[in-house]
């Protein structure tokens, strides 16, 4: 007679199979059983957040900075419902997730019995499949499935229902190794024809780009690497999304900057004035195309991807290859140097004419902001917070808004993996928590969450997670007491109407951080941010960092809505040159 | 043109919209028709029509035939998007025009009327394969089977002939030949 083990402790063995050391959650009455399992397994260790939110936002930032699946426990009813935020941000951002939610007992689903909800109803359009286990002999098979469908083709997030009874319930546990699975199918559904034929469209091409997203960050660190040889391969400019930023090095010479909505002038127009786009694992997304029938209008277009649906979703391609960006990127260059069709040299000739436009609008410099010596510039502090931490291994989260795009213009990724944010959903509030995780999935690494005022407060309630346990996460807010991207739009769409996007009463940030058992830091002026930033890194405790700064900042370069990448909203400096030459105005 | 006040594009040209009937296998578990319905409610697409019924009680399969219209963009997307489903085995998808397809829908039609005017209704239906269920000399239920348009026609012809009641199922699909569907 083989050992039968509870629910319970099936759910531990399946999480130990699969190598799981850190899970994220907040018990309740409909997962208790498997609390009371947690003491018996010392390679598994809980991590208790302060709202199921945060759990599901910790395990995001642990996943995303690891490359290793995030694991959330959380109980039924409001527990449930509380990660769904969480679970939809990771569906957006194809962020592997693994969350068990307790459910009320079989026998009462569906009488409205206390903390009940219909768990994988809720759940099903924020997942990439979800289960309700309803016999303890599927158990061992559904968990391990779970683990396979989150980490495998495109990543995302995954439910498991356990109703109570089937946690106390008895079963044989089945190994991962043992289930027997049906045929998977391979990731890679391209061949050498495919190859060839992007390689022949990379020959043609006078004005080629690379336009690179999260997919690159998802194939594995390795795919960095092999995107960074093919890019020096070929000299063609490589601009890259929000995601997928780190993926190639953010101060190299070829990278010419993010694109899309606050991208940069040279991406945008070098995206819209292109003759081949190589997408490399991103997705059309509408903050990067802006206006699609004026999208890259003269350009061939290659998508490389993992998720067959992503092509021709939004924008029609000439080439498709569905794939593993990292076996994509191999075989090309492999390819590419068997043929040895000395590309670098044939083609830096032949695109150096392309390389000149591009350093043209680089001159615009895009990024530019007139700098103050009275009040400190929210970019100029993401700059001296780069600066000051460039020389270590940091790790940026950020919350959404003006700081996180300002936080993706003036920081530069040198390594994938170190960059997490929430680009698809966005979410305010995601930042504090991702930096919970990032800090346990790197113990002794800087780890930097660039807030907003507005949108930290929506999950403060997790500095004291990151107090419990010792995570010296840094808190960088760039307070301008608005929420600063609703201003910006109401400024500029809605005729200067703030409605609702002050802020009357802020807490006083360093009181706070000080209540919660941190340290508190604040900074007014621009002459003092520099001590003040060093300070910060070296307190080895969780930091609150109250950076006051210009109200009145907006977020530049911008492509106003409904308009194409070529006619991008410059910042004051261009805006004001322009009128005075009146050339300008086309380009508002 | 009036100056967008949002922060999203506007919309632009749609293009030409087609009907397809597409068909899916699927495991006969609990929520699978939950899962396929709410992928076509959640991405805003169309549903005509909609057949459910397990087909092979052995492997648990069971087949959906999905009536859509939609431009070649959405319909390749909702095939596309039905394939990454789990309990998605395969997806086949048709053309309504494609001649190498039967469709078929039924339909049960209930008349209440005189024996001639009963007469003179399944005179009509001859030539949609009519089977008389029930006759009483008052009332007759008549099954046929047609495509859609011919039903629909059927119906508002025969209402003036006594027609009270109407119950159809979605349109169900099948390759002519003796090839099948891989």
């Amino acid at each position: 007679m083989p050992k039968l083990y509870t629910g319970a402790e099936i759910v531990f063995k399946c999480l130990e199979d699969q190598k799981v050391k850190h899970i994220f959650g907040y018990p309740g009455g409909a997962v208790l059983p498997i609390y009371d399992e947690l003491k018996n397994h010392s390679s598994i260790k809980h991590i208790l957040v302060r709202h199921e939110q945060g759990a599901g936002h910790a395990a995001e930032g642990y996943a995303r900075s690891s490359g290793k699946p995030g694991v959330v426990l959380v109980t039924s009813g409001p527990g449930a419902t509380n990660v769904v935020t969480a679970l939809t941000d990771a569906y957006m951002d194809s962020v592997p997730l693994v969350c068990i939610s307790g459910q009320v007992p079989t026998h009462l689903i569906g009488t409205d019995a206390f903390q009940e909800c219909d768990t994988t109803g809720i759940t099903r359009p924020c997942t990439k499949h979800n289960w309700l286990v309803k016999d303890i002999n599927d158990l061992s098979r559904i968990m391990h499935l779970a683990f396979e469908v989150a980490t495998t083709g495109r990543p995302g997030p995954v439910l498991v229902d356990i109703p109570k009874d089937i946690q106390f319930a008895k079963a044989k546990y089945i190994p991962a190794k043992k289930i027997k699975r049906e045929k998977i199918l391979s990731n890679n559904r391209f061949n050498q024809k495919d190859i060839d034929k992007l390689i022949q469209l990379m020959n043609k091409a006078s004005k080629p780009i690379f336009y690179t997203g999260g997919g690159v960050v998802n194939s594995g660190p390795e795919a960095s690497k092999l995107l960074r040889e093919l890019v020096s391969l070929t000299g063609f400019p490589i601009t890259s999304t929000l995601q997928g930023l780190g993926a190639y090095p953010g101060n190299d010479n070829q990278f010419i900057g993010m694109l899309g909505m606050h991208g940069t002038y040279e991406a945008n127009n070098a995206m819209h004035d292109c003759d081949l786009l190589i997408n490399i694992g991103a997705r059309f997304d509408d903050r990067i195309t802006g206006k699609i029938d004026e999208f890259s209008p003269k350009s061939k277009k290659v998508h490389i991807d993992i998720d067959p649906s992503s092509i021709n979703k939004i924008i029609k391609v000439d080439l498709s290859i569905v794939g593993d960006v990292k076996d994509v990127i191999k075989l090309t260059t492999k390819t590419l140097k068997q043929k040895n069709i000395n590309l670098e040299k044939s083609n830096k000739q032949k695109i150096s004419k392309w390389w000149q436009q591009i350093e043209k609008w680089k001159t615009k410099d895009s990024l530019n902001f007139i700098n103050s010596d009275k009040i400190i510039k929210p970019q100029y502090a993401v700059q001296r917070l780069y600066e000051l931490t460039k020389n270590q291994d940091t790790f940026i989260t950020t919350e959404v808004g003006q700081h996180q795009m300002w936080a993706a213009q003036h920081y530069k990724f040198d390594k994938p993996n170190r960059w997490m944010t929430s680009g698809g959903l966005g979410t305010m509030g995601y930042g504090l928590p991702a930096a919970v995780g990032v800090q346990l999935a790197h113990p002794k690494k800087l780890v930097i969450d660039v807030a907003g005022e507005a949108s930290v407060l929506m999950t403060m309630q997790e500095m004291s997670t990151a107090v419990q346990y010792n995570l010296p996460i840094k808190i960088f807010i760039l307070n301008n007491q608005y929420m600063g991207m609703v201003r910006q739009w109401q400024e500029l769409l809605h005729e200067k109407n703030y409605s609702e996007s002050y802020t009357e009463a802020l807490p006083d940030f360093v009181k706070l951080a000080e209540a919660y058992g941190c340290v508190g830091i604040r900074a007014n002026d621009p002459e003092e941010l520099d001590q003040k930033i060093q300070e910060m890194i070296d307190i080895d405790k969780p930091v609150i960092f109250d950076c006051r700064v210009d109200q009145a900042e907006n977020c530049f370069p911008m492509i106003p809505s409904g308009k194409p990448h070529n006619q991008m909203l410059l910042g004051p400096k261009d805006q004001e040159e322009n009128k005075i030459t009146g050339k300008g105005k086309a380009l508002v | 043109m009036v100056k967008s006040k949002s922060a999203y594009s506007i919309p632009t040209k749609v293009g030409k919209l087609e009907t397809h009937i597409i068909v899916v296998w699927v495991d006969n578990e609990a929520s699978v028709l939950s899962r396929v319905v709410g992928l076509f409610s959640g991405r805003g697409y169309n549903i005509e029509s909609l057949a459910v019924a397990e087909v092979d009680q052995k492997k648990n399969l069971s087949r959906i035939t999905i009536v859509t219209t939609g431009t070649p963009q959405v319909i390749e997307q909702i095939v596309l998007q039905l394939k990454k489903l789990v309990p998605v085995h395969k997806v086949g998808n048709f053309k309504r025009e494609d001649k190498n397809v039967i469709f078929k829908e039924m339909a049960l039609l209930k008349i209440v009327a005189n024996s001639s005017k009963i007469k003179k209704v399944l005179n009509v239906c001859k030539k949609f394969n009519p089977v008389i269920l029930d006759k009483t000399n008052k009332s007759v239920v008549i099954q046929i089977t047609a495509l859609r348009r011919e039903i629909d026609k059927m119906t508002k012809n025969l209402k003036s002939s006594g027609l009270i009641s109407v119950s159809r199922t979605g349109a169900v699909a099948m390759t002519r030949g003796a090839e099948i569907f891989n």
